[in-house]
């Protein structure tokens, strides 16, 4: 069977809702980040297959900015975490309800 | 010493579709020798593997075990790069995400001594609306993906998809057209490693 740009766009959009469920159901904050991670990855994906199919460096280009702002995203993410971690002993993003009042 | 290297080859030649003199052949294209098949059975276990890590990071309780898991994907969408000839993405997504931004992962979970948290002892409604929601996005995505069905750009032939994907391109349109974004892209990190220390830091009482 031929192996399509469908079936990375269809992979993709996969790992991609994977990501939003992920970030939706878990209470883990660092898991939360680590979903962003993987959403930020399946926009890749796509954007490296459709830039290799159309013969464009573009879409490679923006993956590496992409890959970029992720590095910084999980560096500032991570500090937060461990601030918050620092103040309420948890980070069960359940708990962390100090603008909710 | 030759010999051991042309083992290695001759792995490499039945693993990956097909290895050039330089850089692997685009998963489409049908070579002489190539066995077409092990062009589709790449990419389909690289992609079951990379959905199977990335349930598993979802399910799993503790999040060592879910880093971990994370990082099997990355490293299975590593794979993939490669299986459209896009080396040098490849090698960046090995290095910064499963080599730099896991490793800062993995170092700030056991910096803060984490056990998996309590389970919840009711349902929740936001968790069923949630997973509504995802739902909802994932056929919205599928729909646009089945909607361009017909409309796919035409495949590019091998040269230049093998030429797209190599550093030597990549660094001359970055170093050229989007010189700018890459002085403001190191600006930016500069701005998130200054700071998350700050962030980080212990304040003074």
């Amino acid at each position: 069977m031929e192996i399509t740009l469908n079936w990375y766009l269809t992979l993709s959009a996969l790992l991609f809702t994977m990501g939003v469920l992920g970030f939706l159901f878990r209470r883990n904050a660092i898991v939360m980040l680590m979903c962003v991670e993987l959403m930020l990855n399946s926009v890749n994906i796509s954007l490296v297959a459709l830039s290799q199919a159309m013969g464009d460096t573009a879409g490679q280009v923006l993956v590496f900015f992409v890959m970029s702002v992720a590095a910084a995203e999980a560096a500032v993410g991570l500090a937060l975490v461990i601030a918050i971690f620092r103040n309420k002993l948890t980070i069960d993003v359940t708990q962390i309800n100090l603008f909710k009042y | 010493m030759s010999n051991l290297r042309a083992d290695c080859f001759e792995v490499f030649r039945i693993l990956l579709p097909k290895v050039g003199h330089r850089t692997f052949v685009p998963i489409r294209d049908t070579l002489p020798h190539s066995n077409p098949m092990t062009a589709s059975i790449l990419f389909f276990v690289l992609a079951i593997v990379a959905i199977a890590a990335a349930l598993g990071m979802l399910i799993s309780r503790n999040p060592v075990n879910s880093a971990l898991w994370l990082i099997l994907n990355l490293f299975c969408v590593a794979g993939l790069y490669l299986t459209v000839n896009a080396e040098f993405i490849a090698v960046i997504q090995v290095l910064v995400y499963a080599g730099a931004i896991m490793v800062l992962f993995l170092f700030v979970i056991m910096l803060l001594n984490l056990a998996a948290l309590p389970d919840l002892k009711r349902i929740e409604w936001r968790r069923i609306i949630a997973f509504m929601l995802g739902m909802g996005l994932l056929a919205m995505l599928m729909f646009v993906v089945a909607s361009s069905l017909d409309m796919l750009p035409d495949p590019v032939s091998l040269e230049t998809a093998a030429s797209t994907g190599s550093a030597s391109e990549l660094a001359k349109v970055l170093f050229t057209r989007y010189a700018m974004p890459l002085e403001i892209i190191g600006i930016l990190l500069l701005a998130a490693t200054i700071g998350a220390v700050v962030i980080a830091k212990r304040k003074p009482v």
